[in-house]
């Protein structure tokens, strides 16, 4: 699975950093970005998590 | 707040609820029981405001979340059918971005999010820590009982702002003194709308100092926008005072209502007071948001267009809100959820708020509130509240719940 971000939904609430420190951090400016956008097993219930508390439905998991 | 009656006229039998609705005076940490019962029966319903406007009140979690998340919403005040707060703390007025839309909102939020990054706030932790330890340390040192609100709850907030915007230090007394008048119950519209222009004005003084001379903090920041021509400085003025406002009483009341709640549920209290373990103290702190949900009057919004829920067509120009305290309540989303459950995960709760508004200083929020739950039952293990649950008097009528003081001994 791959996980895609939409940078300009961010309103930089940093949840996505709390629920998944491996796949998410934020830019200088508190702005989600993607430490890897492969995510492996172990990761999927965190992204999903992540998926689930964004605000702005910034965040979605794509099948590749 | 009382609410008026709209006149005697006999008229169609009134089924409309009036909303707020009061809370079971037994039950004081629970939402009034005829949310509950709306959740049950009629989630999407219209109720009738202090002014005789009704807007629907949306109680279930899923709508909440979807309302909150959809752009035909607006929260500007001045959109054609937002729902006023009736205002027993004289005018809400205009504050920033909290009540504009995108992508003016967007715009003036993205300046001032970098400080409330993850590892930012972070990195003030230790910073807090000693702010928590040394008015600690003052109680310890005073008289009993003392006013747990007055002594501690809101001096931290207040501090951390100070912080966070860079208030220099030889300010903070009078950053304190009228922080606190904005929120004392016994202070007149007049002293509170008079400490609120002090601070503004005061705020709008040191934005000026930092035009002049940028140092490295918030303040400077945006002072920097103004002279980027990005902001005016009356907005920039609005923006410092947004971020004082919305930071500082809702966390003074999750510090002083949250104790009150694990005083009345001492098994609960004894895990926070029996670890240093900072996973639990994180879940508790979730729990606290989602059991206490302070913001009790709803997230309100104005729909700009028709938008279909439920089944149900909401019709733009009608206004909407979403009493999140009872989404957090919905035993879809939360099992028992009337239960106060430290290790429970709550965190999908919607005591933040949810869509593009929600809660930029909850970061911070949770950093502060972690390191008050993880370190005030440890350092006063003995703590009691020093009046029976009965004279406590709770902040019903007020924009954000809570208890307007709590006298603790130990
Ligand atoms: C436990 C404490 C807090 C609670 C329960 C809380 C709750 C909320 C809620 C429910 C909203 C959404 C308003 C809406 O959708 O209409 C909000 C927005 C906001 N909060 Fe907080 N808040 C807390 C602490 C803080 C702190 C510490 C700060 C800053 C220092 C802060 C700054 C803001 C700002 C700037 C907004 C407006 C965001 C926007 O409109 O984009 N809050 N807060
Ligand atoms: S959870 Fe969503 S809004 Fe918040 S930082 Fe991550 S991507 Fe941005």
């Amino acid at each position: 699975m791959k996980v895609e971000l939409e940078a300009d939904k961010c309103v930089a609430s940093g949840q996505c950093v709390l629920a998944a420190m491996e796949v998410f951090d934020q830019d200088d400016d508190g702005i989600a970005i993607l430490l890897d956008e492969q995510v492996a097993d172990g990761q999927l219930d965190d992204v999903r998590e992540a998926i689930a508390v964004c605000p702005a439905a910034a965040i979605r998991l794509v099948e590749q | 707040m009382a609410p008026t009656q709209a006149g005697t006229m006999p008229e169609a039998p009134d089924t409309v609820p009036e909303f707020p609705m009061p809370r079971d005076a037994r039950c004081p940490f629970d939402p009034p029981p005829a949310l509950k019962a709306l959740q049950e029966e009629a989630p999407l319903t219209k109720v009738r405001l202090w002014d005789g406007s009704e807007p629907w009140l949306v109680t279930r979690y899923a709508d909440q979340r979807a309302l909150l998340g959809d752009p035909r919403v607006s929260a500007d005040t001045d959109s054609p059918g937002y729902p006023t707060k009736a205002s027993p703390e004289g005018g809400e007025g205009k504050l920033s971005f909290i009540m504009m839309d995108d992508p003016e909102h967007a715009r003036l939020r993205r300046m001032v999010t970098a400080p409330f990054a993850i590892k930012r706030v972070e990195a003030m932790r230790p910073a807090v820590q000693r702010i928590v330890d040394s008015l600690i340390d003052d109680m310890l040192a005073g008289p009993q009982p003392v006013d747990l609100v007055e002594a501690f709850a809101l001096p931290l907030p207040s501090l951390v702002i100070c912080e966070l915007l860079g208030v220099p230090y030889a300010d903070h007394e009078f950053f304190q003194e009228n922080t606190k008048t904005m929120v004392r119950r016994t202070a007149t519209p007049e002293q509170r709308g008079a400490a609120v222009r002090e601070v503004a004005g005061y705020l709008a003084g040191v934005i000026g100092k930092r035009i002049a001379e940028p140092q490295d903090d918030l303040l400077s920041s945006i002072a920097g926008r103004v002279t980027a021509g990005e902001l005016t400085h009356q907005e920039a003025t609005e923006m410092a005072l947004l971020l004082l406002i919305a930071g500082h009483e809702t966390t003074a009341n999750m510090i002083a209502l949250g104790t009150l709640a694990l005083l009345q549920n001492p098994d609960q209290l004894a895990l926070l007071r029996d670890t240093d373990d900072p996973k639990l103290v994180s879940s508790a702190v979730e729990e606290l948001l989602r059991y206490l949900h302070i913001t009790h009057l709803g997230r309100r919004r104005a729909v700009t267009e028709d938008i279909e829920i439920g089944g149900q067509v909401i019709k733009a120009g009608d206004g909407i809100i979403m009493v999140n305290e009872i989404g957090n309540r919905d035993a879809e989303v939360f099992p028992d959820p009337d239960r106060l459950d430290l290790r429970r995960d709550a965190r999908r709760h919607v005591a933040f708020g949810f869509g593009v508004h929600q809660c930029l200083g909850q970061p911070l929020a949770r950093m502060e509130l972690q390191v008050v739950y993880g370190t005030l039952y440890r350092r006063i293990p003995t703590l009691k509240a020093a009046c029976a649950i009965e004279d406590v008097k709770f902040k019903n009528d007020a924009f954000v719940y809570g208890v307007h003081e709590l006298p603790v001994a130990w």
